[in-house]
């Protein structure tokens, strides 16, 4: 398996008034091609900065990110954003929000209709394509902003904490439809998240990080089959993987 | 004028945009109220004062003579030109400042600081400097207008959602089409609530400025008839005046709506 994204000793510090804070504690961290893995922690403890690294929207302060075995160098259409906040533009309906990175892309327009067409069908949102965002429910909103990202077909997937906002329901349909997309084209995804269910649940790898100084805390293996199923989720098998999850979430010693 | 919301609210009326019948009854009940405590006022007798019926008597004099349609159009065309040159330089200006910070560094002391000035308070300088023609007269318009409209685009600029720019640079949009596609729709309320202040202040200092040295407008006619007691015609001046910013407002008002219904309103 190649590795499609390589954190290596990452480090980031922000000055602060007196001294600095160290939001990343030389994180190392290796993402294989196609791979799904979560990462969850406490709150503060550097999980949007690693995936920020990844998406060339922060630069770190030592070490290095890789993806595909370069250097990032900024953001690019390689690699989709989800953000929590959906991030739509709200003067745009839904179809030309998906469209505006397949005009970045100057794709003619006959093209770029069919494949906005396609992703807004993939999350089902075809009868509110001509919909303002305003209008949209917040999963609705949030399966615009994954058209968005399909649209361009990148070979990463980068989520920070995307179904946060929803209600329980919205969530476990989303989460559904994402790997039910994922186990079709296989990109690499990193998805964060606070909740230890989600995790468990999308990821063959869960990533724990702790706080002060954010860090890799454990490597935890899933080790369940795909196409994960509600059998699944409520197997016992399932349960274990999320109390040792749980655990070292909640219960992490305090940094040496 | 009417009071300014923020962009992010929405002004009067109830959450479906339309009034209310009652509200309207209501705001009836009012006029007629006024109208009735003004013209006791003017019966028990204070001063000079002129009743309703003197009032509307005036106004159809000047209607009738042409004397207002003339005040009023040479008040609209000051204000106008100056608010339209204002509000184009502003536009950009406020770009600039939002968007470069070299720009915001060598502007900002500029415009924080005249922005404490009432433009009232420029009239005499302009005079001197300008004379007593139209120049100085649209000069302070614009100057009132620039002002708060540049702060209002540059405001707008500064606050668009950082999350929406990442979203945009994550699709591989370039600096150039970040501001065109991202920044000025985002800021496009903001620029609007400023051009609607602005438009308020315009209107306020045009009317003081005709009162010092002009030919005719809204502001010269009342000047001219303090000087005879003719609170007649300071009476249908203010209410033309009144009148006008309203019209103005709403206007401007409905601009708006129209080009921010894409916002989410709480
Ligand atoms: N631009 C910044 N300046 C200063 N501190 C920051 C900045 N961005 C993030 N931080 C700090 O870095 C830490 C990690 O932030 P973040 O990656 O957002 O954590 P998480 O996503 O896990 O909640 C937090 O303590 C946050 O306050
Ligand atoms: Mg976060």
């Amino acid at each position: 398996m190649t590795t499609k994204i390589s954190f290596r000793d990452v480090v980031k510090t922000y000055p602060m008034r007196e001294g600095t804070f160290t939001a990343l504690d030389h994180v190392s961290l290796d993402i294989a091609d196609q791979e799904f893995v979560t990462v969850v922690g406490p709150s503060g403890c550097g999980k949007s900065t690693l995936m920020s690294m990844a998406a060339g929207l922060v630069e770190p302060s030592a070490g290095q990110v890789l993806v595909d075995g370069e250097p990032v160098a900024g953001p690019g259409p390689d690699r989709g954003v989800i953000f929590q906040q959906y991030a739509l533009f709200p003067w745009l309906t839904v179809r030309k929000n998906v469209e505006f990175g397949l005009k970045l892309a100057d794709l003619p327009a006959e093209e770029r209709r069919r494949r906005a067409e396609r992703a807004i069908e993939l999350v089902g949102l075809s009868d509110f394509a001509d919909a303002l965002p305003k209008t949209l429910s917040g999963g609705m909103k949030q399966r615009c902003a994954i058209a968005r990202a399909y649209a361009v077909n990148p070979k990463v997937l980068l989520m920070d904490e995307p179904f946060g906002a929803l209600d329980a329901l919205t969530r476990v349909q989303l989460q559904d439809q994402l790997l039910h997309t994922w186990s079709q084209d296989q990109r690499t995804v990193m998805f964060i998240t606070h909740d230890v269910d989600e995790a468990v649940y999308l990821a063959s790898r869960v990533i724990v990080m702790a706080a002060r100084p954010g860090r890799v805390q454990r490597i935890i293996d899933v080790g369940l089959p795909y196409p994960r199923t509600e059998e699944i989720r409520l197997s016992p098998e399932f349960g274990r993987v999320r109390n040792e999850v749980w655990h070292s979430v909640y219960h992490q010693a305090p940094a040496a | 004028m009417t009071a300014i919301s923020a962009p992010q609210r929405k002004t009067g009326g109830g959450a479906e945009g339309r009034r209310p019948r009652r509200s309207i009854v209501l705001n009836l009940v009012a006029v007629v109220i006024g109208l009735a405590v003004w013209t006791l006022l003017a019966s028990v007798g204070v001063q000079g004062m002129p009743g309703p019926a003197e009032v509307a008597a005036r106004a159809v004099e000047l209607v009738a003579d042409g004397t207002l349609a003339m005040d009023a159009l040479a008040s609209l065309r000051r204000v106008l030109l100056g608010f339209l040159l204002g509000t184009l330089l502003a536009v950009p200006v406020g770009f600039l400042m939002g968007w470069y910070a070299t720009a915001r560094g060598l502007l900002e002391p500029y415009v924080q600081f005249f922005r404490t000035i009432p433009p009232l308070a420029i009239i005499p300088l302009a005079i001197v400097l300008m004379g007593i023609g139209e120049v100085p007269k649209v000069f302070v318009i614009f100057l009132a207008s620039f002002l708060s409209s540049v702060v209002a685009t540059f405001q707008g600029v500064v606050d668009v959602d950082k999350t929406l720019i990442n979203a945009a640079r994550v699709l591989g949009a370039s600096d150039r089409t970040i501001f065109l596609k991202v920044v000025v729709p985002a800021s496009t309320p903001f620029i609007l609530v400023g051009m609607r202040v602005g438009l308020g202040s315009a209107w306020g200092t045009l009317v003081a400025a005709e009162l010092i040295a002009a030919q005719e407008g809204l502001g010269f006619r009342m000047q001219q008839a303090q000087l005879y007691y003719d609170l007649s015609t300071i009476f249908v001046g203010l209410i033309a005046i009144g009148v006008l910013g309203l019209l103005m407002d709403r206007l401007l008002l409905l601009a708006e709506r129209r080009l921010t219904d894409w916002q989410e309103r709480r």
